[in-house]
């Protein structure tokens, strides 16, 4: 049974949601049937394009039954240009995930030494700070030309934009570990190692996975804007390519999948968060 | 017989903040101590009680001077020393077994798991922390959780015990509660201790010998009360022993009166300091 209390946010969403729908169906309602656009342009794109709900923005009736489709196969696959949104989705994920993946690999020890030492924060330092506001797309080019694969460019592209979060929130986590626990493994003579993987990891672990945390989210919507510009594969490309064909119903599906996959992850890395957080 | 601990003038100095001259916290710190004494130290706030204590546990390097221990010199943290600290510095991710078991993996890593749970569970049972073995820090009071720090020093038996003010933070009756414990495990152990304390009626249950320094800077330890009370003192029953207040008074009237007294001039400073037994020549000052 939900209590009151938790029922009362929930009816209240549902009449926001309900209240959304109410008015998209309105301002859709009037929307001609007919052709949109004028004669010379019908003609220049076809008659599907130009008429009907390809054209005008969908009523929520359309965009749910489209949305009903994609649903019901995801994972269809008809060629380059007709992918369903499945796979498409699973494209951007593992990308995400590689770069991620590859930043967490540099990131953590890298952090782990710019933590410890104050020779390498001050040195690595002026880096960082010029590196870190570069959009990451801007390196697109760069990583084009020299990596000679889209795919391995737009997974680059993840990893320089996952890198930053996790390398600041490593070193900011190291370097904060409490004197007093270091003073008992110094005591107790506890290897270098052992002290890095038993006191400063577990110590600095809640900083380190919100910058994990961040990063994801970063390359989540990164990974939309660089697949648009690579094309071939992936939920940005999906996007792109049915702004193409002007199908505003398969775009608003694919960017209430984006959200829908950006609230996932957020969901597990604030679950791992969970997992290494002490109270003291 | 040859001191265990000795220290041969140990002074400290902080570089000056600001053009402002070098701050001399202590000097010319002389004192020894004997295997299986327990000795406290007190003194004012600000006269590097902490700081000589860091010392001996190798955690700071004295500007100058030399910390003898057992016949080796002291240049490092070492297993030999165990150190009780403060703020109870238990690490908050591992359970109250977790963090003595860590204690006892460094000094003898390759024990079996089920030696090293053995020889945890017994000093959790010295500690009287039965039950709360599995219990993270954050769920413990302020006195288990300086149990579980005492447990964690004596776990590894290392030949001196240091402890920095470690019930400060506790109230009146925890604190002896866990003053009757020490006793007790000191008595089973032979433990040697070097203590800091700011409760005199602590350095008198506890302490074998109490060592006074007067305030800085250039603080030095001036005298050594001998405790002449018998060993079996307890807390309920030592106020009724006529030494007691002699001993009380002696060490009262040093911190209020003398500890300034020498520090500014207007008593002798001495490079030894000078061992008194108010307990039994109640006029020693």
């Amino acid at each position: 049974m939900l209590s009151l209390d938790r029922l009362r946010p929930l009816v209240l969403s549902l009449m926001i949601l309900g209240l959304i729908f109410g008015m998209w169906a309105l301002g859709t309602m009037g929307g001609s049937k007919g052709q949109v656009v004028d004669d010379e342009y019908a003609k220049l794109v076809g008659a599907a394009a130009a008429t009907g709900q390809k054209s005008a923005f969908p009523t929520p009736g359309d965009f749910l039954s489209k949305l009903g489709g994609h649903l019901a196969d995801p994972f269809y696959d008809r060629g380059t240009n007709d992918k369903g949104v499945g796979i498409q989705l699973a494209y951007s994920i593992a990308r995400v995930l590689s770069g991620f993946t590859l930043a967490a690999i540099v990131a953590i020890p890298l952090g782990f030494i710019i933590g410890m030492s104050r020779t390498a924060f001050q040195a690595l330092d002026p880096f960082i700070q010029v590196l870190k506001p570069i959009s990451p797309l801007a390196w697109m080019p760069l990583a084009l030309f020299t990596l000679k694969d889209s795919g391995v460019s737009a997974i680059f592209v993840i990893f320089i934009c996952s890198i930053w979060p996790m390398l600041i929130n490593t070193a900011f986590g190291v370097a904060s570990v409490r004197k007093e626990w270091m003073d008992v493994a110094r005591t107790l003579e506890v290897r270098p190692l052992r002290k890095a993987f038993q006191v400063i990891l577990p110590a600095a672990a809640p900083t380190i996975m919100t910058g994990m945390r961040i990063s994801i989210g970063i390359a989540w919507l990164v990974i939309v804007a660089a697949e648009m510009l690579v094309g071939g594969t992936g939920i940005g490309y999906f996007v792109w390519n049915e702004w193409n064909n002007l199908s505003i119903s398969n775009i608003l599906t694919a960017i209430l999948l984006i959200g829908l996959v950006g609230m996932a992850l957020d969901f597990i890395f604030a679950r791992l968060q969970r997992l290494v957080t002490y109270r003291d | 017989m040859n001191p265990y601990l000795q220290v041969q003038g140990l002074a400290k100095t902080f570089p000056g903040v600001a053009g402002s001259s070098e701050l001399v916290v202590f000097d010319r710190i002389n004192f020894e101590i004997h295997r299986g004494e327990f000795v406290c130290i007190i003194g004012h706030s600000g006269c590097g009680k902490t700081t000589i204590l860091n010392v001996l546990a190798g955690l700071e390097q004295p500007s100058s001077g030399n910390v003898f221990m057992d016949g080796r010199e002291v240049s490092g943290p070492s297993l030999d020393r165990g150190v009780v600290f403060q703020s109870h510095a238990l690490m908050p991710w591992l359970t109250v077994r977790g963090n003595i078991a860590f204690a006892v993996r460094s000094k003898w890593p390759d024990w079996s798991k089920l030696q090293v749970n053995d020889h945890v569970q017994k000093f959790i049972d010295l500690v009287h922390l039965q039950g709360s073995e599995d219990k993270k820090p954050a769920q413990l009071s302020g006195g288990m959780k300086q149990r579980v720090g005492i447990a964690r020093a004596f776990a590894i038996q290392p030949k001196m015990l240091l402890l920095d003010e470690p019930f400060g933070a506790l109230d009146a009756l925890t604190r002896g509660n866990i003053q009757d414990e020490l006793v007790e495990i000191v008595q089973q152990t032979q433990q040697t201790v070097f203590m800091i304390t700011h409760d005199v009626d602590e350095a008198i249950l506890l302490a074998d010998k109490i060592f006074l320094m007067s305030n800085g800077p250039h603080a030095v330890i001036a005298e050594i009360v001998e405790n002449t009370m018998p060993r079996s003192r307890t807390r309920t029953t030592m106020h009724h022993d006529p030494q007691f207040y002699a001993i009380r008074n002696h060490l009262i009237d040093f911190l209020v009166k003398r500890a300034k007294a020498i520090s500014s001039g207007l008593e002798p400073k001495p490079v030894h300091p000078v061992v008194v037994q108010p307990g039994i020549l109640p006029k020693a000052a």
